[in-house]
């Protein structure tokens, strides 16, 4: 399996993706800057976390519109499995490979901790390795990761089984206690219609090593070697 | 010529930044405020001399990069120069 991380100024999320892919791959993935127009071919492009473009005028807009992103987007239409995390799920709907928009935390605090999240899909390359509705512990990092979108969407997305995890409690219920950020209907990731365009807020990578003080992040690297060989 | 945009989030979308300045003016004394919306003002310094033409330009520019259209509006003034 080959995989690139695109990295964008700003970036820095980056290596922590590289290392949960390279233990997973038992390769390292290519680092691919915003600026090339074009990049290997991948069986994974990855999406990762941070500061694009400092969040100026909107988190992900800028870094949305890069020469690189036009071939993502094009690859993604293609079936090339997409992985956004934090500022790569922004980057990924401002890049309309996703629904919505996530917007500033409902109570306006920046929010880093774990928060428990229901796997809600579990019938993807990205979510194969986890039991349907298997709560797992995450971290997040976040100001605007409250994820918003029209009642239809939202329908639409929930019709189609396309959310991939919500904020729940240990017992896997949502409730307002439970939810981080006012995420319309407790949502912390989601498909795209193909099911090859994930992005989620909480950061798999940061707990993907046992050392690190846990590993729920790990499942979903090592379906992604399952599935993407 | 110059382009004033302004892009304020849609009716419907919660605004939690508008509600937090609206709390902080009613601590301040300021009485009478129903609610309070934020967005942002863009200028912008075109080398278009047509009017026409620079509103198409901004407003490209509003579809593609200025306003995020799920859940922002915008709208242009072009200033004669």
């Amino acid at each position: 399996m080959k995989a690139a991380v695109i990295v964008f100024p700003g970036s820095n999320c980056d290596r922590d993706l590289q290392v949960a892919l390279r233990s997973a791959m038992g390769a390292a993935p290519e680092m691919v800057w915003h600026g090339d127009s074009d990049m290997p071919d991948v069986d994974l492009i990855a999406v990762p976390g941070g500061f694009s473009y400092g969040d100026y005028l909107r988190s992900g807009a800028m870094a949305a519109k890069s020469p690189i992103m036009k071939e993502v987007v094009a690859r993604a239409g293609k079936g090339v499995p997409v992985l956004g995390i934090c500022n790569g799920f922004q980057v990924l709907t401002e890049a309309g490979l996703l629904p919505g928009a996530l917007m500033r935390n409902a109570q306006l605090k920046y929010i880093c901790k774990d928060v428990l999240l229901k796997v809600a899909a579990n019938d993807t390359a990205f979510t194969q390795a986890y039991d349907q509705d298997q709560v797992i512990r995450i971290p997040i990092a976040h100001h605007d990761g409250n994820y918003f979108a029209d009642d239809d969407t939202l329908n639409e997305l929930e019709d189609d089984n396309r959310v991939a995890f919500r904020y729940c409690d240990a017992a896997g219920t949502l409730s307002e206690d439970a939810n981080p950020n006012g995420s319309q209907r407790a949502i912390a990731g989601i498909f795209n219609k193909n099911r090859n365009v994930l992005g989620m807020m909480p950061h798999p990578e940061r707990l993907a090593d046992a050392k690190l003080g846990g590993a729920d992040g790990k499942p979903m690297f090592d379906g992604l070697v399952q599935a993407l060989g | 010529m110059k382009a004033k945009v302004h892009v304020t989030l849609k009716n419907g979308v919660l605004d939690p930044q508008g509600k937090a300045v609206q709390h902080a003016l009613g601590a301040l004394g300021f009485d009478g405020v129903d609610d309070v919306r934020q967005g942002k003002f863009i200028e912008l310094e075109l080398t278009e001399t047509d009017t026409a033409a620079a509103h198409a330009h901004v407003t490209d520019m509003c579809e593609k990069l200025l306003a995020n259209t799920v859940i922002e509006n915008y709208s242009i003034e072009i200033a004669e120069p």
